[in-house]
């Protein structure tokens, strides 16, 4: 998929809470091998949100740092959407608090997005395409969410919370370009791998169904299809990003598509946070912002249960250098952290 | 609180617009209907700054209702560097490395919920300064 308009990114940023939950404090809890575990997922900690955090505090930290690199005033965003699968309200949307907080209202599209883990990427889309068909000037694509996994679950040890938000423009306006949108494309299939129904607190999942023929055939699929469509080689590309729902399932895809450990290691964040869900594949794509050069391609792939992939390619532009510096960068907030224990983990998530 | 008084408040405890008098410069804040100076009410809007110093604060531990399974938690005093001060939770805060003068910045944070099934109500508190940009 190609917009009429070129569209470009103008501003990103992300926010990480400062708090981590060893896989070491939850493996004591429930006796099982924190090696083992860390062996298998490729997890040593994840993030997790303070009591006073969730994904519309997350949203609106990201959706700021956003805006302070695209220097853009809020009033000229036609649309925030956030994509998120732990939104704070059932009925009511995260979109309005963000775009009220960051005083992007009234004259503005709001809503939230839901795709398991590519809810952030499928705002992207659509930001892209309200941009790259003149309707609105900026849109402002947020990722973000306070996963939570049962307690004992395997996903216990690795739903993480975090986010990031990604401002897209025309190239026709925006002075200090960051990277432009080449193409994209969208693989979607209905695959119940992961779910969460109704008033549920906690997802399922159904265990080795959410290798082959969910994660990898989406992400794999989707990744050679936008490179068919571009013409483009691994080789061609000096970055990929693929959603991280653990350390083994991106490393692996990245393999299959023939993808060196180079090119995906700067935005391999996954040990350090955990799985951000929807902020996932955009936040280890914030973090390939943070250090990427002028004529840089980059590939992002997303990935979200039920199932679907997005991939989108795009090439680093001057304005990267320049606005870099202006909010925190990914590697900041992984290195600015706080251990907690199972007991304050609970008390913070609401669980006791 | 209720619906129409949390809406009626986003303004200033989410964005924090407070007012300026035009006739003596004090700045009002939380807003009020006259200058709490001088009695005019001839105002322009003025944002509060991001960033502030703690120059007082005391560390909750039997709270009001509503707050039981929050403690302990900061309330403080942050002084601008116009000399405005203000009263504000500091949150992401370990209590042993609280310090007067220490500097603090705003982020956006949930203060209380009304039960399960009430608003959420957000504002913006303080935080130490993550990072000097
Ligand atoms: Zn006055």
């Amino acid at each position: 998929m190609r917009p009429i308009i070129d569209v470009v990114i103008s501003g990103w940023g992300s926010y990480i809470p400062i708090y981590r939950l060893p896989v070491e404090e939850v493996a004591r809890i429930w006796g099982t091998s924190a090696d083992h575990i860390k062996q298998e997922l490729l997890i040593y900690e994840k993030s997790v949100a303070g009591i006073d955090e969730d994904v519309a505090t997350i949203a609106v930290e990201a959706a700021k740092n956003s805006l302070k690199r695209s220097k853009i005033n809020p009033n000229e965003l036609g649309a925030v959407f956030v994509g998120t699968e732990t939104k704070p309200y059932a009925v009511k949307p995260t979109g309005t608090i963000v775009a009220e907080a960051i005083g992007a209202t009234p004259k503005i599209l709001a809503a939230d997005f839901e795709f398991a883990c590519k809810a952030g990427t499928e705002c992207l889309q659509c930001c892209i395409a309200l941009v790259g068909s003149n309707m609105i000037k900026y849109g402002m694509a947020i990722g973000a969410d306070v996963a939570e996994g049962a307690p004992a679950d395997p996903l216990e040890y690795s739903a993480g919370s975090g986010g990031t938000a990604i401002i897209v423009g025309s190239k026709n306006y925006e002075k200090e370009p960051v990277a432009l949108l080449e193409g994209s494309v969208s693989y979607v299939t209905d695959t119940p791998d992961f779910w969460r129904r109704p008033k549920e607190s906690y997802p399922s999942h159904a265990e080795a169904f959410t290798g082959d023929p969910a994660y990898f055939r989406h992400t794999i699929s989707a990744a050679k299809l936008l490179m068919e469509e571009l013409g483009l080689r691994p080789s061609d590309f000096k970055y990929a990003i693929f959603h991280q729902p653990n350390g083994k399932f991106p490393l692996k895809a990245a393999k299959i598509l023939g993808f060196t450990r180079e090119q995906v290691e700067h935005g391999f964040i996954v040990p350090y946070i955990g799985n951000l869900y929807s902020g996932s594949s955009m936040t280890g794509f914030s973090a390939i912002l943070d250090i990427a050069m002028p004529g840089d391609r980059i590939l992002l792939v997303s990935y979200g249960s039920g199932a679907g992939s997005d991939a989108f390619s795009f090439i680093v532009q001057d304005g990267i250098i320049t606005k870099r510096d202006n909010a925190p960068k990914v590697m900041d907030y992984i290195k600015k952290k706080r251990k907690i224990d199972y007991a304050i983990y609970c008390k913070i998530r609401g669980k006791i | 609180m209720s619906v129409p008084r949390y809406w009626r408040n986003i303004p200033q405890r989410v964005r924090m617009e407070a007012l300026k008098c035009k006739s003596c410069g004090k700045i009002i804040y939380p807003p009020r209907a006259k200058c709490i100076y001088c009695g005019k009410n001839d105002f322009e809007c003025y944002t509060i700054p991001e960033k502030g110093r703690l120059i007082s604060f005391s560390i909750i531990r039997h709270p009001p209702i509503g707050f039981e399974h929050t403690t302990p938690y900061v309330v403080g005093i942050i002084e601008f560097e116009n000399g405005l001060r203000i009263s504000s939770q500091i949150t992401d805060v370990d209590i042993n490395e609280l310090k007067i003068g220490m500097e603090v910045e705003q982020v956006f944070r949930k203060v209380s919920e009304d039960g399960k099934s009430g608003i959420i109500q957000y504002a913006i508190k303080f935080r130490p300064i993550f990072q000097n940009i």
